[in-house]
Formats: structure tokens, C-alpha cells, sequence
């Protein structure tokens, strides 16, 4: 996030909320955004599902699947046509306004509804009350981002944002809700294959320098795979081990059955979790990790404030730390600098390599979190970013248009309608805690596709009919629901359930640029057991 | 700043202060039941009135007046606060040793300051009504017998977290919270986050399974990615219970279901105790040191054999920031940029 | 624009005239709520087809309440030149001979005739209007119920309606408050509030909406006041309402009317109907510019939405509960958060007349400190129970003893009660007090919005206060404690005391509750609940103690602590009793006199109804001996 929850909850005028379930996904989020729409705050919500959010907003877009782009651009349009643009910021901060204003001018935003399916006259309403709200928050999550054109998607919101000056100041922002516990911190401290920790680039050779010397090793000065390629690679023979620490692929990664095979293919699987996953099944070495009540250590969260979880009981039986088991590990095989007596001695180690973590410490964390960049032991951190310049080349903030793509698949005849996928307000990614923490499964505890009202009346289906889920990768059964949350021609599915998987069907089709794959579109049919 | 006098003691406050905060400000206890400092007042409980320029008004909503002279216990004070308790408990439920709230409870607190009496309470004609407690939330229930309508978990729903899936029902004596259609909690919008069952100053809403811990621990959520700031109920080995932590600045004290509920895989039974590793297809339980020996020949091996980059690492984006750093570290320095995590999913 | 509104009224006169043909005769039937509960509408249907069988022409109009609810059905009937002559307790049967007799014969039927109005009737009938139910009255505000026939403006403007709004819309705002102040007028809702002062504190505040209400949510047990009017005079309130809007400057008005008066809801929707035809409703009324449009909302019958903060709430679509103090005064922020004028019924219907009549007219009536006057519905152990309107200042006495005509069966008068449950019971000594909010209010009653109820000696004190305690336990909104908890404990305790459970200390436990509720209660209803407990503690406490200390009824009336007995001397064993007795709990046989078996007895009481008075030997004892005697099945011990 560009900006800190509390002032985006107290101070914007405006949520623009998409691709977004925040009051499931983010609750805690919802309900600051639910209470500063009572005290009067102005609501946008776009998604292809009528969230509970939506309830709540002044305009609600009900775009189709995978037509971000299509829908910002088309707000552009209007916040350009109407002059609703903030002249001050844009010739003070930013660079390339002419070109940007010259492509977006071009666009017909009647094209733009008839991509989307949302009238011209609410997106004008929408881009009207974003540009008309001094300052305005942009909040999205991997709505926006699981598509092959997720990086445009992002350009175009960080578009709208510079075209209306709501960077740098409290109350606005583009601001991506992460969904992890800590997956800003496992960016920010390098779990990535083209950074170091600190987002120096492998590729940069001061930046390989520096490490290559800090870890007394060769590292490769061209960026590794990213997790989606890897198995692609494990298929094609590439890739002979896979260590796997925390995570089950085999329930969460798109296209299942592709996975499976690149699995077995292995030569190596190490899988390292609390639970015996279902890619544990794949393993040939199983470690028992520690949950995080049974160690000490330091999570990032969305606004990138680090904090402090603490160790409160032992691990069950012999089960370590992940922390413990990677220093042994390292140590055995003789690598060095694996010889840590704490994690705040590791982090330590992060500060000196990574300078945006200088100033962190387990003992200034014992007062409370820290927002990076903090660069020095007494800066307090900085809660909103770009506060006087950008990271490009000039400190300004570069124009981008983007032109609309349309997803990887689009429905045919023969798999006509689109499965989009998400999240539950009761579960948690593979299910693996959630599914067993007593009494959340019994607020939900059957995995059931959501369809439209129409495609239940066309496909002659009611509540709890099974049905056979088929995309061109794989097949689900499951239990149907008609809403009137969706339209028609969406089907949506949560990637909770190992046993009713969405991700079979999904695709691994990616965007080019950040290797996300496009878990929000993909096309299916449905049929009647 | 406006001053005010309260029992005899000046204090300065904000315009627009309440007669309530006055008082704290002065330290001065003024007994309350349906006020909470995160809502809006309600002033339904009328224990906390007090005379206020010789009229008798309720502390917790009547705005404090330059020179405002407050006196907290005159006799009438007494007398009105006193009857208001008794009438309270009256129609509540009378054992306190197995509520959940025995010793920490609102109405304990403002009975014995403002002295309820065995004598007294023998004129007072008791009913409670036996009504079956709505159990149908699998996180926390509630008992009607001990509600005492302070509409403190309704305004929660509310002002809290938005969803307002309770209200009053019925009216008079018969005033019960309910949901929509009188339904079980369960079959309502409630989201189940529990910020009605940790503002609740009496046992009725209580959670399912009762847990006073013996030691707290601050941690953070190990759930999304808001990083709400909780503290784990420790008792023995076993974590009991999750709270918010209001001190942190993230959640200030607010928590969803996941985070307040969701905790019971942490004692599992399904919980890996001991390595495994495959043999002849089978996994069997074996020791670390085999278990991490296996794994540095293999990956020695497949190093040797094909090259760094032969090996990929999947780091997770539910671990510390320390082990992440240490996966990643791991990894190149056995000379591959083959590590990503989750970040994607 | 007055010309605008004498051509309107002369257009009303000329439809009248046309409408109504004087040389035939009219017959009136009080159609009232009240009136059709007592049968009036199968009696107009009779006289429709009694007329039509005998081909004879004569006008029938269905009219509001004249007030003399002890005599319904009652149908007036004028002849060409005759006075109006009224005739009571008329079934079908008996219309059918009136309509015979009098409306196509000459026979005025005395014996069918309760009186006539006005001068020169028949010299063996009685006046009416003269006579002890009218004399002391003043009909101000009921001046047309049971007059005119509701469903028809032109007679309402007939009588000068409208005019005090065509009035009004030459004065300016200020001064039609001034002469509102001028008249001293009271709100006339229970509190007695000044309405120039309301008025004035509606009209200062600047906003782009204000609202005009009309509380007609009359809720008291016993008390139907403002639905009369509503049902006999509908144009007089939306008169006043559209003089209020226009006064404040507002252009919404709404009728909070309870649901349970559907025939009110339907004359008032007829009535606003009419008046938007003529353009004294609507948009720019009498071409003034002033657009004023009334809703009807209706209340789902909570007696505490009738309290202002409640009712707006209700409006607005929310739990009906009073809004603690402090708040905002609903004259400044009221419906919707706008500037909100909220009068009752009677306030509003007598505004016009106010205005066309005079500041001073209206001062001219009842008392200095509450001019005007005073509308309740007497009811109760009283000969003529019925609506009446009295000027402020009336003596008590005069309203019991002359207007409603004595105790009936001339039995003890004991106390009355005004002001509904929060009112109060006051005592033969205070009958000589005169009737005005702030006398009232001292002698621990108050007018309320105007029921009265007289008790005689045959009534239970205890049992009279449990009954209002119970009316307010089953309306509390539940909202604040002590009138929550505070009424279910005073009910428990007169629960307790009339069934022989009453404790030593129990009045000091009602006194302290009642303190307690009267200070700590958020709204009126729970501050005025206690007082019928209070007063008749105050002026009845030794029945109270017999109840707890002897187990004595005096009135005889607590089941619990009466027995029923038949004295052995006086039985002629007629054996009545004994077949009337629904739990043949009486044996006894010809000749020998009857016995109650007092473990079967239910003490319904029918044997005491069923004894021949000319025997009374089924008596009534109370006491703990007598009970006690009863539960050995040895009362003739005593």
C-alpha cells in the first residue's frame, strides 16, 4: 500500500474499491471503510460479484470478468473530458500527461461499456465522484491482478490516481491489499527471483556484489523462476528438486493437474508445514514446522508496517521453527552465515543489506510496528510513500496508457461461461488452518459454485444440484447456488477445498510482466450430474 | 475548557465533554452499565446519574456547562442508582460462580458499589424467566437471563463493524436482542467477529468454550494481510483463546473470525510431530538429523549432477520475515535465483 | 385571495343548498366509531329501506359522536320547522317505528325519545341541550361532531370552516403566533405546553424542510377523544395543520394515526381528498404561493409512540423509542433531523377557530392559567358515560354529578381518575377542585389528554392501580431500566397485595419504586407510570394496608381474598344458585339451605349475581379469619 489504514480509513473522501472483497477478505479493513461510510465517506465498488460492500456504495460497477482496463480507461476518459483533473499535480509530479491525455482521448467510452457491460453513464458517475473527492483512496486486491493483463491493470488505477493527484497524501493512494499475513515482508526480504531483499535487483551488479560477498557465494546475475514457471520447468525436466515451505501448490497454484505431474516428475520434493498438505503426498521428506504462536519473528503487513509475533508455547513433538530447521539445514550443508542464535540477529542482518530496513530493530518493534522505509535506528518510519517524489529515473510520476486485453479465454460455445475464483469471510487459502479450527466449518463447510439466477433458470439447476465443472485443463464436481449476486454468464468458486478444487479448472496462463497467472478468468461448462 | 466541580474537586475539560468524562478526568468513579468508551451513548441504564445543578441527569450524556457543580453521591443519587440495580437484578440470573464473567463482570462491579443488600433484595419480587440460550453460534452464545439490554453488543454490530445484524426486539419487559425474524444468531448476517461477545459487561454472550487463560502473549494475526495485533490465552501448552490487542495500532483491539476464532489448528491433533520420509513409497516417522542428512545429499547431489538451477524454492508468505530471508539466503547461496513464494496465489 | 375563499365558500353554500333539500326532513345517525360498534350502520340500512318501501323522501346523513355514548345508537331527526328531535338506545326495530311514526306521521314518540335541541319542542320530551349533559358544556372543539356529516366539506365551510385559514394567509407568520400567545392556548396533548411558544420555537430556525405532525396516536385506555374528532369534524384538524405549516414555514405535514382507528384514517383521507379539490390543500393553496401536502402515516399502536421523540422515530421507519435527554428539542431537530412542529388533534382543530374568532373569544373561556376548554371521555360507574366538552375551571363535581349524571345504581362515589395511566385517582374531598392542567397536576393527577374515569365504592383502589400499572408494564419500550424493570416490579408487588401476598413494607417499597421510576425514567411514560400507584397510596393507603395486613378487600373485589358464602338463615333454598353454578360446587337440596364447597368455588361470582335480592343470602367475606375459616371448609365457624 502506498498509504497506512488509518488514513485512508479517517481521511479520504472516497473508496474506490475493485477487485476487492474487502469485508471477507480484509474484515478488519471493512470495517473502518463501513464506518467511514456511515460518517459519510463516498463509495465505489467495482467486481464482477455483487459483494457485501456493494451494498453499502454509491455506484456500483458490476464489470464482466478480466475488463479492468476497459473500465479505468474509461474513467480516465471522463476525469479527461471533463476536466476533473488535478492541473497542479500533474505539472509538478508527473511526466508524459500530453501523450496520456492524446491515447485515452481517443478511447469511445460507449466501447468501453459495451466491454465491460456497465453503462457509460455509471462509469462517468464513478470517475465523477473519484476525481470530485479530495483525496480519494484506491483499494484493490487480486482482482485487479490475477490476469494476464494484471500489470496494465495496475498502471491504468496508478493512472487515475496521477491524473487526479492522489499520491503522496493522506487520505489517498493506490493501495493493494496484500492477502497474507506476510507477504509483503516475504517480498520485501528477497522469497523473490529477481530481487535481493530490499528489492535490489539480482541483476544489478552492486546489488550481486553485495551479496555475493555477504553470502560467500556465486549468485547468478540473471533473475531465477518465479513459482509459476518452476513446474513448468519441473515438466520439462528442468527443475529436478523442489523445496516447498509453507505452501501447498498443489491445491493453490492454477491448472492442478499440470502440477500433479511436474510433482511426480521430481526428483526431489522437501515439503516443510504444520500439517501433512496435499502436496505432502508428493514429498519424499515431510518436516514438522512450528505455527506461528510457537516462535518468535517479524511480519510485514499490508501497509508495510514490520511487527513483532512472539513465541507463546512450544512446538508440538519434535517440530522446529522454520527458522531452526533452515539455520540447521544451511549449517549441514556448509553454507555460510547459517549460525544465527535469534531471528532478531537475522534481521539484523537484513538491515545492514537491505538500507530501507536500517533503522529496524527487535527492540524499537518491542514499542510497537514500524512502517518501512525506516533508515536509520531514530526515523519513524514512513506510513505514505511518494510523499516527495517517485522511484523513476526523474522523481516524477510517469503517464501510462494501456490498452484493454482481453483475458486468455473468453467464452465459446463450447465453454461459455467464465469461473471467476476467490475467497471466503470463514477460510483461508488451502484450508489448511481454517478447515481445522473448530466451528468455522460449520459456518462453511460445503465448497458450492455460485451462479447467476439466469444460467440456474437456462441450465434448469437449484440449489444443491450437483454439477460437473470443466474447463480445457481439468473437472470439478459440485454443489450449485443461484444468486442474485452474479450475472450471467459468471460462475464464481472459492480455492478453499482441496476435495471440490477450483484450481483444477483454472489457468496458468500469465501476465507477462510480474508472472501472475489469471486465476480470475477462465472458461468453463457446466453440466448436470 | 470549561470548568466544573465535582464533588467539591475543579477539573478542566473540553467543551462538549461529557458530565461521564468530567468525572474521569477528576478520577472520580461514576458507576456505569450501557456506556462504552468506542460508542455511541445509549443512556438506557440510568445507573449513571448524578446531580448536575440540582438536577438529576444521566453522567454518561449530559454535556458539562461552564461552572457546572456535580455531585456524584447525594443521598437521591444513591437511592435512584441503588433501585435501578436492584430492579436489574431482579430479572437476572442469580448465579455468578459459573458465568463466565464471575469477577470481571459490569453488574458485579456496580452492585457492590453501590451496596446491594440481602435485606433490601427480600422486598424485591425475583423473575427469571428459564429461556434457552441461543447456542447456535459455534464461537459464542447467548444467555438471555443475563442480558441485561444495554444494547452494547447492538451498537458493536453497528457502529463496530457495520454489519448490524442484531437489534431490540419485542418491547417492554419482553425486550429481547435478536436477529431479523427471531432466528437463530447462526441463520443471520452476523459475520460471528465476536466484538459484541468482548464488549458484553455481563455473561450473556459467552463463548462457547470458556477459557480463562493463564498467561497472555502478543503476537499478530497469522491470517490476512492487515496484521491485526492479537494476544494469545495460553494455558498449560495449548492457546485457548485470541484477543485483539487494543494497544496495537493496526486494529486497535478489532478482530474478524478467523483471527478471533480461528486458532484451533494450533493444537490440532493432525499437527506433524516428527520428520517423514518416504520409503518404498511409504512415509515413516524418522529423526531430524536423517531427515536433514537426506536432504543435503539429495540436493548436493542434484547439484552436482545438473547445476544450481536445477533446484527451485517455494518460501511461504505465512512465515516470519527472518525465515524468509533465511530460505531465500539458503538458496542463493547454493548459487541459484530459483526462489519465489506464494505472492501471486 | 379572501375573495378567492368567498368564492369558494359561496360555491359550498350553493352545492349545499342543492345537495340538501331543507323541505324535507333529516335524519342524523351518529356513525361514529362508537355508533357503529352499537349497531348504526344496520340501522341506517333500515331506514334507507323503510324510506324506500314507503316512497317517501327524507335525507339521511351519517354523522361524528355528539358525545352521549350512554344512549348510541342515536338518530336525530328535523322536520321542516321542528326542532331536532333525538332519539336513543334506536335498534332497526325501533328506526323502523320512528321513521313510521314521526318522519312520515306526526308522532314525535315520546316514549322512544331521549329530548330535543334547541326551542319549541314538544312539551313532553325534555331539552337536551338544556338539560344537566349540555348545560355546563361548551362545545368548542366538538362544536360539529355529530353536527355535520364529516365526509363533506361544504358543511364544514358551511359553519366557517376554511375561513380561519383564509384568514391566516393574509397575516403574517409573526402574527399568528402572536395571537396563538395572546390566547394562552395549551397544547392540548396532556402536558399543557404553550402552542405560541411551540409555534414560535418551530418557526425561528432556518432549514430547507420542516414538518408539521399531528399526533393522533390516543392510546389511553378508555379515552377517544381525538379519534371523535377525527371521525365527526376531519376538516378542522387539517385546517389547523395547514395554518401550522404555513405559520412555520413548512410544506409536509403527516397524521400519525394508530392503526386501530381505520375509520378516522378513512374520513381523513376524504377529507384531505376534498380539500386539495378545492385548492385549500396542495400546491399554491388559494393561489397564496404556499404548497402544503399531508401524509396519513399509521402507528402500529404503541402507546408510547404517542410521545413526540417516539413518534418521530416511528416515522422514520425505526424501533419507536423516546430519545433520551439530553437532544435536541423536535422543534428545532425533529423528523428527519428538520425543524418538526408536533401538536394533538384538539390543538390543531381549535387553531382555527382562534384565529377567526379572536385571541380574546378564546381567552374569554375557562380559567387564566388554561383558557379554553377541556374535552374528555367519562366513562366509568357513571349514568351518562360520553364524550363531553367543558370550559377549563369546571368544578370535578359538576362534571360527575350533572353532566354525567350521578353514580350509577346510586351507589358511594369513591374517586376519579384523569389523565389515563399516568394520571391519578383523586378522592371525594378533592371533587370541589377545578378542572385545569396545573390544578390537577397539584392535587397528584393531571388532565392528560383527557379520559376520566369515576370509581364508586364497589371498585378496588389496589385494583384499580394494578390495571393502569399493567396497561403501562405491556406498553414500556423497554429501553430504560427503571420503567422496564421498574413497572414489572410495582405490577408483581400489586399482583402480590390484591392476591394475599402483600408484605410488610410493601407500600414503602411502591413509594421508593415510584420515586425512583419518576427520576429515572427517560421518557413521560415511565416518569408519570407510578402515579396511579402514588395516588391512591396517597389517598387510599388503609385499603392498600387491609389487602396486606388483614387480607381484606373492602370493595370486594380481589378474588383472592374473598369468599363466597351462603348464610344458612337467609337461603330459601330456591336452588338458583346451585344450577347456575358452573362448577356444581352448591349442593343442597329442596328445602335445605345450600352450601358452596369452597375447594370447588372459582369465585366467578354468578351465584351472588343469580340469589333474588329480596333473599342476599350469597354474601362476600374477606379477611384472614374468614379465609382462613374457608380453607378449613369451616366458614360458618366464624
Amino acid at each position: 500500500m502506498t498509504n497506512s489504514i488509518d488514513d485512508i480509513a479517517d481521511e479520504a473522501k472516497a473508496f474506490f474499491i475493485i477487485g476487492s472483497n474487502t469485508t471477507e477478505t480484509h474484515p478488519v479493513i471493512g470495517y473502518r471503510i463501513r464506518r467511514a461510510i456511515k460518517n459519510g465517506t463516498k463509495l465505489i465498488v467495482a467486481d464482477p460479484r455483487r459483494i457485501k460492500i456493494a451494498e453499502s456504495a454509491d455506484v456500483f460497477l458490476q464489470l464482466k470478468p478480466g475488463t479492468n482496463a476497459a473500465l479505468l480507461q474509461g474513467m480516465a476518459k471522463v476525469i479527461l473530458d471533463e476536466k476533473l483533473y488535478n492541473e497542479v499535480f500533474i505539472k509538478n509530479r508527473t511526466e508524459g500527461f500530453e501523450e496520456y491525455a492524446k491515447k485515452i482521448g481517443a478511447i469511445d467510452l460507449n466501447e468501453m461499456a459495451d466491454i465491460t457491460g456497465v453503462p457509460a453513464e455509471k462509469i462517468a458517475e464513478a470517475a465523477r465522484i473519484y476525481a470530485g473527492s479530495e483525496p480519494a483512496a484506491i483499494l484493490y486486491t487480486m482482482g485487479i491482478t490475477q490476469h494476464t493483463s494484471g500489470t496494465d491493470n495496475v498502471l491504468a488505477l496508478a493512472g487515475l490516481a496521477t491524473l487526479t493527484g492522489n499520491l503522496g497524501k493522506r487520505g489517498g493512494g493506490v493501495n493493494p491489499l496484500r492477502g497474507q499475513n506476510n507477504v509483503q515482508g516475504a517480498c520485501d526480504v528477497g522469497a523473490l527471483p529477481n530481487v535481493f531483499p530490499g528489492y535490489q535487483p539480482v541483476s544489478s551488479p552492486e546489488a550481486n556484489k553485495k551479496f555475493s560477498e555477504a553470502y560467500g557465494a556465486e549468485i547468478p546475475d540473471q533473475p531465477g523462476m518465479p513459482m509459476t514457471k518452476m513446474f513448468k520447468a519441473a515438466l520439462e525436466g528442468k527443475i529436478k528438486g523442489i523445496y516447498v515451505m509453507g505452501e501447498n501448490p498443489v491445491v493453490s497454484e492454477p491448472d492442478i493437474c499440470k502440477i500433479k505431474d511436474a510433482m511426480e516428475k521430481l526428483e526431489l520434493v522437501i515439503v516443510q508445514d504444520l500439517f501433512f498438505t496435499e502436496t505432502a503426498d508428493y514429498a519424499d521428506v515431510v518436516l514438522p514446522a512450528a505455527s506461528f504462536a510457537e516462535k518468535d519473528g517479524t511480519f510485514v503487513n499490508t501497509e508495510r508496517r514490520i511487527q513483532r509475533g512472539r513465541k507463546a508455547i512450544n512446538p508440538p513433538g519434535e517440530a522446529k521453527s522454520d527458522f531452526k530447521i533452515l539455520s540447521e539445514l544451511g549449517q549441514k550443508l556448509g553454507l555460510k552465515g547459517f549460525n544465527f542464535s535469534s531471528p532478531a540477529e537475522a534481521l539484523q542482518e537484513i538491515g545492514e543489506l537491505n538500507p530501507k530496513w536500517k533503522g529496524v530493530t527487535y527492540e524499537r518493534l518491542e514499542e510497537g510496528g514500524i512502517c518501512w522505509p525506516c533508515p536509520e535506528e531514530n526515523h519513524p518510519g514512513t506510513p505514505i510513500l511518494y510523499g516527495e517524489k517517485f522511484l523513476t529515473g526523474s522523481g516524477k510520476a510517469q503517464f501510462k496508457a494501456v490498452e484493454y486485453k482481453p483475458p486468455a479465454e473468453v467464452p465459446d460455445a463450447e465453454y461459455p461461461l467464465i469461473l471467476t475464483t476467490g475467497r471466503s469471510l470463514y477460510h483461508y487459502h488451502t484450508g489448511t488452518m481454517t478447515r481445522r479450527s473448530d466451528g468455522l466449518s460449520d459456518l462453511y463447510d460445503v465448497e458450492k459454485a455460485l451462479i447467476s439466477l439466469e444460467d440456474a433458470k437456462n441450465l434448469g439447476l437449484s440449489e444443491n444440484d450437483r454439477v460437473i465443472l470443466s474447463s480445457r485443463r481439468g473437472e470439478v464436481e459440485a454443489e450449485v447456488k443461484p444468486v442474485s449476486d452474479l450475472k450471467e454468464g459468471t460462475v464464481f468458486m472459492t480455492f478453499h477445498f482441496a476435495e471440490t478444487c477450483a484450481n483444477q479448472l483454472t489457468n496458468s496462463e500469465l501476465d507477462p510482466v510480474a508472472n501472475i497467472p489469471e486465476l480470475k478468468v477462465c472458461t468453463v461448462k457446466m453440466e448436470k450430474v | 475548557m470549561y470548568k466544573v466541580t465535582i464533588n467539591g474537586l475543579d477539573v478542566e475539560v473540553e467543551q462538549g465533554a461529557t458530565v461521564f468524562e468530567a468525572a474521569e478526568k477528576a478520577g472520580i468513579y461514576i458507576p456505569t452499565l450501557c456506556y462504552h468508551p468506542d460508542l455511541p451513548t445509549f443512556g438506557g441504564c440510568r445507573v449513571c446519574m448524578v446531580e448536575a445543578d440540582g438536577k438529576i441527569v444521566t453522567a454518561c450524556r449530559a454535556p458539562v456547562t461552564d461552572g457546572m457543580v456535580v455531585k456524584t453521591d447525594t443521598e437521591e443519587v444513591r437511592k435512584v442508582r441503588l433501585t435501578n440495580v436492584e430492579l436489574i437484578l431482579a430479572s437476572h440470573h442469580k448465579d455468578c460462580q459459573s458465568c463466565s464473567r464471575n469477577n470481571t463482570c459490569k453488574l458485579q462491579e456496580v452492585s457492590a458499589f453501590v451496596g446491594i443488600n440481602q435485606d433490601r433484595m427480600r422486598q424485591i419480587r425475583r423473575s427469571v424467566e428459564p429461556v434457552k440460550p441461543d447456542d447456535s453460534n459455534p464461537f459464542f452464545h447467548r444467555d438471555f437471563t443475563r442480558c441485561i439490554l444495554c444494547g452494547i453488543c447492538i451498537r458493536t454490530c453497528q457502529e463496530i463493524n457495520g454489519v448490524a445484524a442484531i437489534d431490540f426486539a419485542f418491547r417492554g419487559f419482553h425486550t429481547k436482542v435478536s436477529v431479523l425474524g427471531d432466528k437463530p444468531l447462526k441463520d443471520s448476517q452476523c459475520e460471528s467477529c465476536g466484538e459484541c461477545l468482548v464488549r458484553c459487561p455481563t455473561g450473556a454472550l459467552y463463548l462457547a468454550e470458556p477459557a480463562v487463560a493463564e498467561r497472555e502473549v502478543e503476537s499478530v494475526c497469522t491470517y490476512c494481510g492487515v496484521g491485526c495485533g492479537i494476544k494469545l490465552g495460553v494455558r498449560g501448552d495449548r492457546v485457548i483463546k485470541v484477543e485483539g490487542n487494543r494497544d496495537n495500532q493496526v486494529n486497535r483491539g478489532d478482530l474478524c473470525v478467523k483471527g478471533r476464532f480461528g486458532f484451533g489448528f494450533i493444537n490440532h491433533p493432525d499437527r506433524l510431530t516428527k520428520p517423514l520420509i518416504k520409503k518404498d513409497g511409504i512415509f515413516v516417522k524418522t529423526s531430524w538429523d536423517e531427515a536433514l542428512d537426506f536432504i543435503v545429499d539429495k540436493m548436493s547431489d542434484i547439484k552436482a549432477r545438473h547445476g544450481a538451477d536445477s533446484l527451485g524454492g517455494i518460501s511461504s508468505a505465512r512465515c516470519t520475515n527472518e525465515e524468509n530471508y533465511l530460505f531465500q539466503k539458503l538458496f542463493r547461496a547454493m548459487g541459484t535465483n530459483n526462489v519465489d513464494h506464494c505472492a501471486r496465489l | 385571495m379572501i375573495q378567492k375563499f368567498d368564492t369558494i365558500e359561496k360555491e359550498a353554500l350553493e352545492a349545499l343548498e342543492k345537495e340538501q333539500n331543507n323541505d324535507i326532513p333529516q335524519i342524523y345517525v351518529g356513525c361514529a366509531t362508537c355508533g357503529n360498534a352499537t349497531g348504526a350502520q344496520s340501522v341506517v340500512q333500515t331506514i334507507k329501506n323503510k324510506l324506500k318501501k314507503e316512497d317517501f323522501k327524507a335525507e339521511i346523513k351519517e354523522v361524528g359522536c355528539i358525545g352521549m355514548c350512554f344512549a348510541e345508537v342515536l338518530v336525530d331527526v328535523i322536520k321542516p320547522g321542528q326542532p331536532r328531535v333525538s332519539y336513543h338506545g334506536v335498534t332497526p326495530e325501533i328506526a323502523e317505528e320512528i321513521v313510521e311514526s314521526y318522519v312520515i306521521n306526526d308522532d314525535h314518540r315520546p316514549d322512544l325519545a331521549l329530548g330535543y335541541f334547541g326551542e319549541g319542542g314538544p312539551e313532553d320530551v325534555e331539552r337536551i341541550d338544556a338539560g344537566d349533559v349540555f348545560k355546563n358544556q361548551q362545545r368548542v372543539i366538538l362544536k360539529n361532531c355529530g353536527v355535520i356529516d364529516p365526509e363533506n366539506i361544504n358543511e364544514y365551510i358551511a359553519r366557517g370552516g376554511y375561513r380561519g385559514l383564509a384568514e391566516a394567509l393574509e397575516m403574517k407568520q409573526e402574527d399568528i403566533i402572536g395571537v396563538l400567545k395572546d390566547s394562552g392556548l395549551r397544547g392540548r396533548g396532556g402536558a399543557g405546553f404553550p402552542a405560541g411558544r411551540k409555534w414560535e420555537s418551530c418557526l425561528k430556525p432556518q432549514a430547507d424542510q420542516k414538518y408539521v405532525i399531528c399526533n393522533a396516536d390516543e392510546g389511553d385506555p378508555g379515552a377517544f377523544m381525538d379519534r371523535s374528532v377525527l371521525e365527526g369534524d376531519p376538516h378542522s384538524v387539517i385546517e389547523g395543520m395547514i395554518i401550522a405549516g404555513y405559520t412555520i414555514g413548512s410544506s409536509k405535514g403527516y397524521f400519525y394515526v394508530r392503526a386501530e382507528y381505520p375509520l378516522a384514517i378513512k374520513r381523513l383521507r376524504r377529507a384531505i381528498a376534498q380539500a386539495k379539490e378545492k385548492n385549500l390543500l396542495g400546491e399554491n393553496i388559494l393561489g397564496t404561493g404556499f404548497n402544503f401536502e399531508l401524509e396519513i402515516f399509521q402507528g402500529a399502536g404503541a402507546f408510547v409512540c404517542g410521545e413526540s421523540t417516539a413518534l418521530v422515530m416511528s416515522i422514520e421507519g425505526n424501533r419507536g423509542w423516546p430519545k433520551p435527554l439530553p437532544r435536541p428539542r423536535t422543534t428545532e431537530e425533529g423528523l428527519w433531523g428538520k425543524p418538526t412542529l408536533l401538536n394533538n388533534v384538539k390543538t390543531f382543530s381549535v387553531v382555527p377557530q382562534i384565529l377567526s374568532k379572536g385571541a380574546e373569544w378564546f381567552r374569554g373561556i375557562g380559567t387564566e392559567g388554561s383558557p379554553g376548554t377541556a374535552v374528555f371521555a367519562l366513562t366509568g360507574k357513571i349514568n351518562r358515560s360520553g364524550l363531553i366538552e367543558v370550559p377549563m375551571g369546571i368544578e370535578l363535581d359538576k362534571i360527575i354529578h350533572e353532566i354525567g349524571g350521578g353514580i350509577l345504581d346510586d351507589r358511594k362515589f369513591k374517586a376519579v381518575q384523569t389523565g389515563g395511566p399516568s394520571g391519578g385517582c383523586l378522592p371525594e374531598d378533592k371533587l370541589h377542585l377545578s378542572v385545569d392542567f396545573d390544578t390537577l397536576l397539584e392535587a397528584g393527577s393531571m388532565m392528560g389528554s383527557g379520559g376520566m374515569v369515576v370509581i364508586d365504592e364497589t371498585t378496588c383502589m389496589v385494583d384499580v392501580a394494578r390495571y393502569f400499572l399493567d396497561f403501562t408494564f405491556e406498553e414500556s419500550c423497554g429501553q430504560c431500566v427503571p420503567c422496564r424493570q421498574g413497572t414489572q416490579q410495582m405490577l408483581e408487588v400489586l399482583n402480590d397485595i390484591c392476591e394475599g401476598r402483600g408484605r410488610e413494607g410493601d407500600i414503602e417499597h411502591l413509594l421508593e419504586l415510584g420515586d425512583a421510576i419518576i427520576k429515572g425514567s427517560i421518557c413521560g411514560l415511565g416518569q408519570t407510570a407510578p402515579n396511579p400507584v402514588l395516588s391512591t397510596i396517597q389517598y387510599f393507603q388503609d385499603e392498600y394496608e387491609a389487602h396486606i395486613k388483614d387480607h381484606t378487600c373492602p370493595a370486594l373485589v380481589c378474588k383472592n381474598l374473598i369468599v363466597y358464602h351462603i348464610d344458612e338463615e337467609k337461603c330459601t333454598a330456591c336452588g338458583r344458585c346451585r344450577k347456575a353454578c358452573p362448577v356444581e360446587a352448591i349442593s343442597g337440596e329442596k328445602k335445605v339451605p345450600h352450601k358452596i364447597d369452597q375447594e370447588l368455588c372459582t369465585k366467578c361470582g354468578i351465584c351472588f349475581q343469580e340469589c333474588p335480592e329480596r333473599f342476599s343470602a350469597v354474601e362476600r367475606l374477606t379477611g384472614k379469619e374468614n379465609l382462613a375459616a374457608a380453607a378449613r371448609g369451616r366458614l360458618t365457624d366464624v
